[in-house]
């Protein structure tokens, strides 16, 4: 057929539609509708053969009207005078001996959407509820839903919910199901039907008797259900033990969350339900389906938040298979990651070694930042391999900007293997595509350039092309890394360093370059020892090294989220931060690096905040909401009550999860906070012994028993966290 | 704190599309009236945007999320406002693919732009307002008035030569081919000609090491129904009576079959299992898997595939890759449709090779950056080795860290990792007039690793 516009096709099926001849046979008019239903699903505007189609309606042809219907439906709201015509041919259906007929027209009739027709359909639909075949009862069941939907201002009329009420008990499950629904649709205003004792155990007996999508809908419906007492509570944990472990997992997920739901006072409870899901969970992340499997990893995830050893034994599942799409293969490397332990650490780092050189650059990209993570925890094993692989993927870009990254974040928190990190350092000196990857290396050569022999080699690669260098962030921490190069290396570096000033004062166009590279030039001319002393800041952070392995976190944290579309989301954002090799790193670096010079700008360096004593910060106890209340609102003698400013521009627009993540990495546990636009808006913190309320910067502190360094220390951390959030406006 | 209750939203799906893999429409239908239908077009631009490693299982358009999955070369979407449950909305997703499939006889764009009758039917059943009704063959047997239209019309004089997975065929022993294409409805003006196919199909995923030890090994099993019998009451499958579950239950001391966990379809029934290891159903017209199984770790016999690799650069620059594959599987049976994938360092250009028969091939494929070397057919017991001199100008310091780790396709046909074996199919009443029993075996390679 050759190519025609819509209006042309439009035309043609008409001209079909109308012709007596094909009007006389059934297989031509068929053929003909056919044609019409086509061109609407590929997008064609068909609405213009409206009452031809509704002509069409009128047959005997079981396939011819359903096929009618399907156009009807999609139209009659452009067209709501000429769909009263059809409501009569509808209504006379509602009494043809067939029950499948009488349920397509009973279904066709609410479908076509017009408020104006509710009052011929009000009564088919209610015969529909007393019709003999189950099939008729089952649309007319939801037909009452469409039709309140289609009026929500109307009344309910209490007759028809007390019907639907009764038709719980309907021999049908699918009925019953299609009760359950409706009834939630119509009450929706009154916060749902009414789950009380006797619906609730009439719903779990017939639990057996439902398929898939019946047992979910059900699953799901109690979860407004609460046992009056604890027997009942077990009873109905008993009896759905084995839909715990169903081999569908739409079941599983569903009663899961029931589980989670019921008892969230009983911690035990709940945790003997993760461990009996784990089979079916594993089994989801074989399927053959990619969609599940994918579904299937970011629960676990979700599950490993509370139980981090609950996959443990079973890592060899998380393998990547080679065929796998990138989404899921990085999902399973987050997953492994969460895995190590003493017994498989060299195991899985063979394994992550192995997707280190994938075809698809961001999959590579992951696993070496995988690897690096995993350094952080158990340090000697794990640089092996990122240096060793750093040598190889040298001619790829993104590849070697990620290992070099990777080998900063490495040794900021262990200093231990600055040894290997250095060495690997000596023949990195192809040039690196991306600005965070230049930043990167310069700022290990800054650190530990002393002992890089070929460092200033390398920096004078940099300074040769400053001129063509476009980000300024790469242009600051080339100032700084020469000038601290310079501080331990003056002989080669004092000609560079020179040059390198002389055109960002003279030649640069951005003021915060110029400004510190004119800060740097009045430090020098103060003298060397002060030089040395400004510049002389820290290299790593062993601390954090300590604090990176996450707490586990309670169910309550996840379970609401459980079983629905947020854990599969979260990934996107998820990656995007993470994956870059934390571009919050960088800008800390930067800012401290800036703050140290700032304060000896002026003279008045002082290293308080900064040097204070390590100090370790733990989760555990955990303390349930009740007890910090308890304690907050506790008047003691051995209290310390402290309330300090802290200077953070970031901390009213940044989302409050960035904040609970950036405190839980450093074990400070954000137990609640006020809604996202209240002012003032206020966090409750905890952590170790210690707690914390925080009023937009005015931090509030209570400590017992009274330790003053430990407070101070506290406060620095505090302070370093919240300067680390990304300055972004949500 | 307030306390968190459950939200009450159901999983309600607000539209269904399908979409080819060039963006066309080719099903869509509204339940809710929620969204208008532009959002298609929304949704083919979105997945199309994603790179790779952004997961597209789930997209937002507004308060619209996209739930879709990719089957025979289509995109099935469900829209929802709720934040319905993901596992329900992949797997009635899936489901549906799996009904049309039954229904159309196969899974192409072109078999769905033909029965798209068919398919606006079957969801007019499947789902109403966007509640899933019901999903199952059986009950929808009764509703569904269109015929399938195939694009090759059926007939069982096509017994090509080509067995199921691509066999070879050993006249009566295998099932033909078609039987994966045939639509369930058309058994009904077929009249006669009743068939049941029985398949157990196993996936094997391995890793093994540098050094030869196997690290990873798991297989994933299943047994598929597909029956075409107008009148079928129950079925009795048997199977290998010293299959075991779990770790602790090996008995006799035969060689053992045993699976480390295994689940069933709803409807099967068990009540011989535990005595005689016998499944019980009714099975209903069209495709169900009724077991499935997994086993980690044991295999009952060595990894089919072992490889033995030599690499070396030589004076001129050249990497000189020498394998040897050897096939451990007993020498009746044999490994089809290999195709070893073995990645290349960068800045490779092309390469020379040297294979042992003249049905393999190799080829350097410079977009995925590996040559693929292709056997048609490697029988077990037997060995097979190929050398590739690599051409490439400019290595990198290290490039034989770049070589590696090769992966392995194959298909074993008539064998199961497991070792399981269906013993007896029996239907009863027993049918009248001719009808077919199928069982076949094959075992898939889900991801076969080597390390060199």
């Amino acid at each position: 057929m050759p190519y025609l516009g819509s209006e042309d096709t439009v035309r043609e099926l008409r001209r079909h539609l109308s012709n007596p001849n094909v009007q006389s046979d059934p297989l031509r008019y068929r053929s003909s509708i056919l044609k019409v239903i086509r061109a609407m699903s590929q997008g064609v505007d068909v609405a213009g053969l409206f009452s031809e189609m509704v002509k069409a309606c009128a047959t005997v042809d079981i396939v011819q009207k359903k096929l009618v219907y399907v156009f009807l439906c999609s139209y009659a709201t452009l067209n709501p005078e000429l769909s009263l015509l059809v409501i009569n041919t509808l209504r006379k259906d509602c009494q043809d001996p067939n029950p499948m007929v009488r349920s397509l027209a009973l279904r066709n009739m609410v479908n076509l959407r017009l408020p104006s027709l509710a009052e011929y359909v009000e009564q088919p639909l209610s015969a529909g509820l007393r019709d003999r075949a189950a099939c008729v009862r089952r649309v007319a069941v939801l037909g009452w839903a469409k039709l309140h939907n289609l009026q929500p201002a109307s009344e309910i009329d209490a007759a028809v919910v007390n019907e639907l009420y009764g038709l719980l008990r309907d021999p049908d499950p699918v009925v019953m199901v299609n009760c359950l629904r409706a009834l939630e649709e119509i009450l929706k205003e009154e916060g749902g039907m009414a789950i009380n004792k006797p619906i609730t155990h009439h719903l779990l007996n017939r639990l057996g008797q439902l398929d898939v999508w019946g047992q979910c809908e059900v699953l799901r419906v109690l979860q407004r259900y609460r046992p009056q007492s604890e027997s009942e509570l077990f009873d109905i944990l008993s009896l759905l033990d084995a839909s715990l472990v169903s081999p569908h997992p739409p079941v599983m997920a569903a009663t899961l969350s029931l589980f989670l739901v019921l008892c969230p006072d009983l911690p035990a409870v709940s945790f003997a339900a993760l461990e009996r899901v784990r089979g079916p969970l594993l089994a989801a992340c074989g399927s053959a389906s990619r969609e599940t499997r994918f579904t299937a990893l970011c629960h676990i995830q979700l599950l490993l938040r509370s139980l981090p050893g609950l996959m443990g034994a079973h890592y060899k599942r998380f393998f990547c298979g080679y065929a796998e799409p990138a989404y899921i293969k990085q999902r399973k490397m987050q997953v492994l990651v969460e895995l190590v332990n003493d017994d498989n650490v060299a195991m899985l780092l063979d394994e992550l070694r192995g997707y280190c050189t994938d075809v698809n650059a961001d999959t590579a990209q992951a696993a070496i930042s995988a690897i690096g993570e995993r350094a952080a925890t158990s340090h000697t094993r794990c640089t092996d391999p990122v240096t060793s692989h750093s040598a190889a993927t040298d001619r790829c870009p993104p590849l070697s900007s990620a290992v070099v990254q990777t080998m900063r974040d490495l040794v900021w928190v262990c200093p231990q293997c600055s040894d290997t990190v250095c060495s690997a350092l000596e023949g990195c000196e192809e040039t690196l595509q991306d600005s965070q990857g230049r930043q990167a290396l310069l700022w290990l050569l800054a650190v530990h350039g002393e002992r890089v022999r070929s460092a200033p080699y390398t920096l004078e690669g940099f300074i040769d092309g400053v001129r063509g260098e476009a980000s300024p962030g790469v242009k600051m921490e080339l100032l700084t890394t020469t000038m601290r190069l310079f501080v331990c290396r003056p002989a080669e570096t004092q000609d560079m360093l020179g040059r390198l000033l002389h055109h960002c004062i003279e030649e640069e166009t951005d003021m915060c370059v110029r400004d510190q590279a004119l800060l740097y030039y009045r430090l020098l001319r103060c003298g060397m020892e002060e030089t040395r002393r400004v510049l002389g800041g820290r290299r790593s952070e062993p601390s954090l090294g300590v604090l990176i392995g996450r707490p586990a976190e309670p169910i309550s944290q996840w379970a609401s989220s459980f079983n629905t579309l947020e854990p599969l989301k979260q990934g996107a954002g998820e990656t995007e931060t993470t994956g870059r090799a934390s571009p919050q790193h960088v800008t800390f670096d930067l800012d401290s690096d800036l703050s140290d010079t700032l304060n000896s700008g002026g003279f008045s360096f002082s290293p308080a905040g900064v040097q204070a004593p390590p100090l370790t910060l733990s989760l555990s106890p955990a303390l349930s909401p009740e007890e910090f209340e308890r304690l907050w609102t506790q008047r003691r003698l051995d209290y310390v009550c402290l309330e300090e400013r802290i200077r953070c521009p970031a901390v009213p627009h940044c989302s409050p999860q960035s904040l609970q993540a950036a405190m839980q990495l450093v074990n400070i546990q954000t137990l609640a906070f006020t809604a996202a636009h209240a002012s003032p808006w206020r966090v409750y913190l905890y952590t170790h012994a210690q707690q914390a309320a925080q009023e937009e910067v005015k931090v509030t502190l209570k400590q017992r028993p009274r330790d003053e360094k430990a407070l101070q220390g506290f406060l620095s951390i505090l302070t370093a966290v919240l300067h680390t959030l990304p300055f972004n406006t949500h | 704190m307030t306390k968190h209750f459950a939200s009450t939203i159901a999983a309600m799906i607000s539209q269904v599309f399908i979409l080819s893999s060039q963006g066309d429409h080719l099903i869509y239908k509204d339940f809710r009236g929620e969204a208008g239908s532009d959002v298609v077009g929304v949704f083919y631009e979105k997945v199309t945007a994603l790179t790779g490693d952004q997961p597209p299982v789930v997209m937002n358009h507004g308060d619209l999320h996209f739930v879709h999955v990719r089957q025979g070369g289509l995109y099935w979407v469900a829209t929802t406002t709720a934040d319905s449950s993901p596992f329900t909305l992949i797997e009635f997703l899936n489901r549906l693919a799996a009904l049309v499939k039954d229904y159309c006889g196969s899974l192409c764009e072109k078999s769905v732009q033909m029965n798209f009758a068919l398919i606006y039917e079957l969801l007019d059943e499947v789902v109403d307002y966007g509640y899933i009704q019901t999903t199952s063959s059986d009950v929808l047997k009764n509703f569904i008035q269109t015929e399938a239209v195939c694009s090759k019309p059926f007939s069982l004089f096509d017994l090509s030569n080509v067995g199921l997975f691509g066999a070879e065929t050993q006249q009566s022993k295998v099932a033909p081919s078609s039987a994966a294409t045939r639509p369930v409805q058309s058994s009904r003006e077929q009249g006669g000609k009743s068939e049941i196919f029985v398949d157990v199909i196993e996936r094997m995923s391995v890793v093994i090491g540098s050094n030869g030890v196997v690290m990873k090994a798991d297989v994933e099993g299943e047994i598929r129904v597909k029956c075409f019998m107008p009148s079928c009451s129950e079925m009795r499958i048997g199977l290998n009576e010293e299959f075991s579950i779990g770790k602790s239950q090996i008995r006799g001391y035969g060689a053992a079959v045993r699976v480390d966990e295994c689940s069933f379809h709803q409807a099967v029934r068990l009540d011989e299992f535990s005595s005689s290891r016998i499944l019980r159903l009714c099975p209903s017209p069209g495709e169900q898997t009724v077991m499935q199984y997994q086993l980690s770790d044991e295999l009952p016999s060595a990894p089919p595939f072992r490889l033995y690799p030599t690499i070396e650069r030589d004076s001129g620059g050249r990497l000189l890759m020498y394998l040897k594959l050897r096939c451990d599987l007993l020498p009746r049976s044999a490994a089809i449709n290999v195709c070893v994938t073995i990645p290349v360092p960068r800045g490779s250009v092309s390469v020379s090779q040297e294979l042992s028969s003249p049905d393999q091939s190799a080829e350097l494929k410079l977009q995925s950056r590996a040559i693929e070397w292709r056997i048609p057919r490697f029988p077990g017991g037997t060995q097979l080795s190929a050398l590739f001199k690599l051409e490439a100008p400019a290595l990198g310091p290290a490039p034989l860290m770049e070589v590696g780790p090769v992966v392995l396709a194959f298909e074993l046909p008539h064998l199961t990792v497991t070792g399981l074996q269906i013993r007896f199919l029996r239907l009863s009443p027993v049918q009248p007039g001719p009808s077919q029993r199928w069982i076949r075996y094959v075992t898939h390679s889900d991801s076969y690793v080597i390390r060199v």
